[in-house]
């Protein structure tokens, strides 16, 4: 489904966030990618959208090769790649509705959006979405009265409005409290089964990241280290993701999770 | 035996202290100097006369001619429409130039945003009775002159402070409408003029609140409102006339003040 080969991105600066990354994603496959601060994670999940261009290298999606793409032919591809953020990333002074509706901003004209005149479909859309994730009485809100749990699910609601056929998910839960940290992450993974949609989620916290995915990829400066099966993850491939450190206590609560 | 054992804390090295004295000593005597020079042509004698000669005006000016009013009206809306109209001519004008002079909207760094620069710093350094002047001699004196000094000078101001907001505008909104696939033209909508609607607002209030200020002099030049009586009434010396304009004028900005204040309070 997805294919990502001998990635690479070197920033003006001279710094080297990538440095020869290839992994596949099949079709449904919910993928956990971990590794310390400034490991390249939020660089790689960029450049698969090309929010961030890549150095060099090459990413298909379904066959379609998206680097090396014109801005135009970018913009189809953009609009197949849901992708939600650490921080929501809402448009805080719009309401709830037009958040998620401007997952639809690729599939309409400027006049409609401007006018905020939707095709019925996707307004319905909408609403359904609202629905899945729990805020159909919030949709008439501005983004910026709800609390972060929610923000956090008017960013899913605006990703799947663009009928993505991947979802690129940046530290979903770094910015919420345990509880609402796996409530997210369930609904998430609900969700990509649902849909039968392939994930890959940027994740700082192990112990979520063990619980909630079938694969893990570990990225340390720019370079992958591991990849494997969540209980292929022992303490020794952790010290060669994030450095030494005791990692007992982190399998006491996983155990305990 | 401890307080020897406790390092020596100075919020300022000891350069620094020599340099910050050699700073004010700089300082003090540059003022020493400007005050010899300012004070060269002065004439003791008419500043030891200045609390009678101001007594002697004010008693000329005081009591106003209430009756006066009656010819202030019209020059007074007359005000208010260079105010109000200039400030939306401005504002019309001024927002193009700010997307384009923003770093993060211009369509091009090396060019585009110079020329708008330009436009900016042009329009803010000529103050508004200087291109009231310039515009009665092109265009003729009358309202026309005032109202587009008063644009001309607005333009720098909004689109200065509109660019500004533009550039502070929070990046991670503008990503993720970026990632749903939108056009440039979208983006600009949904994601940059919500987070600078507001400050649009403040902006465009606060200047046409300067406007009615500045619009009440353009009239010393001929470009029309209140100022056209109050150059007449100067020049055939009825100080009591001049009283009464002066306090139309305040009751005016006043009045402005309030509601711009009450604007901006509302948006904010």
């Amino acid at each position: 489904m997805l294919k990502v080969s001998h990635l690479s991105k070197t920033y003006a600066a001279g710094d080297k966030a990538l440095d020869d990354v290839s992994f596949d994603i099949p079709a449904g496959q919910v993928v956990g990618l971990i590794g310390p601060s400034g490991a390249g994670k939020s660089t790689l999940i960029r450049c698969i959208n090309r929010l961030v261009e890549p150095s060099s290298g090459s990413v298909s999606l379904g066959g379609t090769v998206i680097t090396g793409m014109s801005s135009g032919e970018l913009r189809a591809v953009r609009r197949r790649i849901g992708m939600i953020f650490q921080e929501y990333a809402l448009v805080e002074r719009l309401s709830v509705m037009e958040n998620v509706l401007s997952g639809r901003l690729g599939y309409v004209s400027f006049w409609r959006s401007f006018l905020r005149r939707y095709p019925a479909a996707d307004v319905r859309k909408a609403y359904a979405l609202l629905d899945r994730v729990g805020l159909l009485e919030h949709a008439r809100k501005r983004a910026d009265a709800l609390s972060g749990g929610q923000r956090q699910r008017v960013g899913i609601a605006r990703a799947l409005a663009q009928d993505p056929e991947l979802l690129l998910i940046d530290e979903p839960t770094a910015s919420l409290d345990p509880k609402t940290s796996r409530q997210i992450m369930r609904l998430l993974i609900e969700i990509c089964s649902e849909r039968h949609l392939p994930a890959i989620i940027n994740i700082h916290d192990v112990v979520l990241a063990r619980q909630f995915t079938e694969r893990l990829i570990g990225l340390q400066a720019g370079r992958i280290v591991f990849d494997g099966s969540p209980a292929e993850l022992t303490e020794a491939v952790l010290t060669r993701i994030y450095g030494e450190e005791d990692w007992t206590t982190l399998d006491n609560e996983a155990e305990a999770a | 035996m401890n307080n020897e054992a406790t390092p020596l804390w100075q919020h300022r090295s000891n350069r620094m202290r020599l340099l910050l004295w050699v700073g004010w000593l700089i300082l003090v005597a540059l003022f020493l100097f400007c005050w010899q020079v300012m004070t060269r042509d002065t004439i003791w004698a008419f500043v030891s006369d200045a609390p009678r000669q101001a007594a002697d005006l004010g008693g000329r000016m005081f009591p106003p001619r209430w009756s006066y009013i009656e010819k202030l009206w019209i020059p007074l809306w007359d005000t208010l429409n260079i105010a109000t109209l200039g400030t939306l001519l401005g504002i019309l004008f001024a927002i193009p130039v700010a997307f384009l002079a923003a770093s993060n909207t211009t369509p091009s760094r090396l060019f585009v945003r110079p020329v708008a620069l330009f436009i900016i710093v042009a329009s803010r350094s000529i103050n508004s009775l200087i291109w009231a002047l310039l515009l009665v001699s092109i265009i003729g004196p009358g309202l026309l002159a005032g109202i587009v000094a008063i644009g001309l000078r607005s333009i720098g101001f909004v689109a200065k402070l509109l660019y500004e907001a533009i550039e502070e505008t929070d990046v991670m909104q503008i990503e993720a409408v970026t990632a749903t696939g939108a056009s440039r033209a979208q983006i600009l909508n949904y994601a940059i003029v919500p987070q600078i609607l507001p400050a649009f607002y403040g902006i465009s209030v606060f200047r046409w609140d300067i406007n009615i200020r500045e619009s009440t002099i353009l009239g010393l030049v001929g470009a029309g409102g209140i100022g056209v009586q109050l150059q007449a009434s100067l020049n055939t010396l009825a100080w009591p006339q001049v009283t009464m304009i002066f306090v139309v004028i305040l009751g005016t900005v006043v009045v402005s003040e309030w509601v711009s204040a009450r604007v901006r309070h509302a948006i904010i």
